[in-house]
């Protein structure tokens, strides 16, 4: 009898060790409740069970077959067994089976050292295959600026389905074909640039090996930073500080700021800048954005624009909603547009001489620089967008010891930012900081507590009302597409009463991205929004128009928010792109 | 060759099916059917898509999990040889080889009339008259490669006719 009520205690047995858990849990999380380890492939904490590699078999006394620990829930007096000799033998011919059919080019593939097979491999000390090998040299599709699928390497676990079906509603890759033909792939085979393909990159976030990773960038950047003829600027992502340790082994969470820009300074770039300072910058921008069309009867809700990951998502799914999308371009393409006009006029330097670096939590962020539009400098704006990982693979391949680094500071003039602007890396962050400054800009009065906590998490939708001098601007929050999804169809079928959105399209925001460190969970991405609050609470300057470096932008450069200047560099227009 | 199929054509057969999202396999069969080319294009799959609301990619799964639909053009006669164990036994690949040799394609392939494609199939449920081939609704048992050349002579000669 199954007792699936999460109220009542079942009582059960692994490895003769006795465990009370709750009714509904798997064997998986029991075992690991009195450290037990039962190694799992097709599962992730946070998708869907689908249960198909069946490398988590274990031995269920009374019952003839193995379970699959994934997916199977614990009975009242079970007894379990977890490393029995049947249990190693049938998890060892399965993991033969996959590397019959895998190529195992571990040495030259992305995920070596990191890869939850290869991990699996040797924690089962596979030494030789017995089987055929069927393993076919399939084309690599790196079609787009974004992603690149390697389906040779692919393992057919799902998990990137599940990601972009279950998490994103987005669809563009499912399973196709069966048995030996079975496959993942999009409808009729199409590029994902011919897709629905949003580029979030949730999909090579869950991949477990190495089918699924970024465009690399790296070598185009060291080819940039060689060359003498030119001045490499860099920009960080509020995202990146708080994730870039995980790849060094520190904890999810750990705040590395100093480090990563004394990393990036010894790589070779000639100013490190930050992309919080156009966050701040962002939040003027569209704050005023707001204030106008509140005041002035324009498009509501207005929706935020900062992640590429969602623009692609509503130009492709929503496009009839895009006057609702505020017209601010991403603090990444803000940066991108000063950096070759304001800096290279401030500097001296020619804004052909100048070559732009991004590094972004996202792999959408590489599309997005190469929209045709992302050049009001005259230029590409930004030249290279390099996720987290990349940069990790840069530092490593330089030899710097990261964990060993003294901590340095950020170059002037794009340097200096506000606690709001790091928030920007955490789902809920955008509103939190437009918050902070629209409501001392509206109602004149000094803000007590800067801390809009009911925006903050990482699911569902945040709701909240806010009291601007007599005005109540009602807002919502949202992370992942299909959330999105649910506040557009609200929108559509006019029954959405908010004046302000803001989504993100990971989730959890930023600190979930598509290019951040890989084995993240819902649990690493808490640790690391963590990281991104403790930085804001942590500083003296937590309102973006209390930014110094912000007043004197619009004084020597930009002269007013929402004005000529700032509608040619800092703002955009979208492309409705039904598929 | 039917009627180039349009989209008024394959709306037409959604509605004969009240646009169920149940009745999916039925529509794609139909549309099928209808098309000439014994498949379903992406053209005609995005047009279920928009019209049952189910994304392109679940539709072209279950297009290509089914060994009866295709996304790829087709003959006018398929000739499924079964791939299953008692025909496996029996040596069902040297009627495959026959099958080749007769039309001239492999397997897998159309031939150039656009009058025949050959492809495997599991179980028909004939294995007492294993190796077993089915072409449309009939079943043909015992082959041999007489029989073959025999059935392929009577599939041409019935398409002559309907010219």
């Amino acid at each position: 009898m199954h007792h699936v009520d999460p109220n009542v205690d079942v009582n059960l047995k692994i490895n003769n060790i006795p465990v009370t858990v709750k009714g509904g849990t798997t064997i998986v999380e029991a075992a690991s409740k009195v450290g037990i380890k039962i190694p799992t492939l097709c599962h992730h904490p946070d998708l869907p069970v689908r249960a198909t590699c069946r490398i988590c078999v274990v031995e269920v006394k009374g019952q003839k077959r193995f379970k699959t620990a994934c997916n199977t829930m614990v009975e009242e007096g079970n007894e379990i067994y977890t490393n029995t000799k049947a249990v190693r033998e049938a998890r060892k011919t399965i993991l033969e089976l996959i590397l019959a059919d895998h190529p195992m080019d571990c040495l030259k593939c992305i995920r070596n050292t990191n890869c939850e097979l290869q991990d699996l491999a040797n924690e089962y000390n596979i030494k030789e295959i017995p089987f055929t090998p069927t393993a076919e040299v399939l084309p690599i599709e790196a079609n787009n600026p974004s992603i690149v699928r390697d389906m040779s390497k692919c393992i057919k676990c799902g998990r990137c389905v599940e990601a972009c079906q279950a998490v994103q509603d987005v669809y563009a890759i499912n399973t196709a074909n069966r048995s030996h033909e079975f496959t993942i792939t999009t409808a009729y085979g199409k590029d994902l640039s011919e897709s629905t393909c949003t580029y979030c990159g949730q999909c090579i976030a869950v991949c477990p090996v190495g089918a699924l990773y970024e465009k690399d960038d790296t070598g185009r950047v060291w080819e940039a930073l060689d060359n003498k003829e030119l001045h490499v600027v860099v920009q960080t992502a509020p995202a990146i500080r708080v994730a870039l340790g995980e790849a060094f082994g520190m904890d999810p969470g750990s705040v590395t700021t100093g480090k990563m820009v004394a990393a990036l300074r010894r790589l070779g770039f000639d100013k490190v800048f930050d992309t919080n300072f156009t966050a701040d910058l962002t939040i003027i921008e569209e704050g005023n954005e707001l204030l106008q069309r509140i005041t002035e009867g324009g498009t509501l809700p207005m929706m935020t624009s900062c992640s590429p990951g969602w623009i692609n998502y509503i130009e492709k799914f929503y496009p009839e909603l895009l006057p609702n999308v505020s017209s601010c371009k991403s603090p990444q393409q803000m940066f991108g547009a000063l950096a070759k006009t304001f800096y290279a006029e401030k500097s001296g330097i020619s804004a052909a001489n100048i070559f732009s670096v991004s590094i972004m939590p996202c792999t959408a962020k590489k599309y997005e620089c190469t929209r045709p539009e992302m050049n009001s400098s005259g230029y590409q704006d930004v030249d290279v967008v390099l996720t987290t990982r990349e940069l990790a693979r840069m530092i490593e391949e330089a030899g710097i010891n990261f964990n060993n680094l003294a901590e340095e500071e950020y170059d002037a003039p794009f340097g200096l930012s506000s606690g709001a602007a790091v928030i920007f890396g955490a789902s809920g962050g955008v509103m939190e900081a437009a918050l902070r400054t629209v409501y001392e800009v509206v109602t004149g009065e000094v803000l007590q507590d800067v801390e809009f906590t009911a925006v903050r998490g990482y699911t569902g939708i945040r709701e909240a009302e806010v009291d601007l001098a007599g005005t109540k601007v009602r807002i919502a929050v949202t992370s992942s597409l299909k959330n999105a999804k649910t506040l557009m169809e609200q929108i559509k079928k006019g029954e959405s009463n908010y004046h302000f959105i803001e989504i993100m399209a990971c989730p959890g925001g930023c600190i979930g991205g598509g290019g951040q460190p890989f084995r993240a969970t819902a649990a690493i991405k808490a640790n690391r929004a963590a990281g991104v609050y403790e930085i804001d609470s942590s500083q003296e300057l937590r309102q973006s128009h209390k930014n110094p470096s912000i007043t004197e932008i619009y004084e020597q450069f930009l002269e007013k928010p929402l004005g000529h200047k700032s509608h040619e560099l800092l703002h955009t227009h979208y492309t409705p792109r039904k598929i | 060759m039917c009627k180039q199929l349009t989209e008024k054509d394959v709306c037409e057969i959604i509605a004969s099916h009240q646009a169920s999202k149940e009745k999916l396999l039925s529509i794609l069969l139909d549309i099928q059917d209808a098309s000439g080319q014994n498949c379903i294009v992406e053209e005609w799959a995005r047009v279920v898509s928009a019209e049952l609301d189910l994304p392109l990619t679940k539709i072209y799964d279950v297009i290509t999990f089914y060994e009866m639909l295709s996304e790829k053009p087709r003959g006018k006669n398929i000739i499924e040889i079964c791939k299953s164990t008692p025909c496996h036994f029996i040596k069902g690949v040297n009627i495959v080889n026959i099958f080749e040799e007769e039309l001239c394609i492999k397997m897998g392939e159309t031939t150039p009339d656009n009058l025949f494609t050959l492809q495997y199939t599991s179980c028909v449920g004939a294995c007492d008259i294993a190796p077993v081939a089915k072409i449309g609704d009939e079943v043909y048992g015992n082959l041999s490669k007489d029989k073959i050349v025999d059935i392929i002579k009577s599939y041409r000669e019935a398409a002559i006719c309907q010219k």
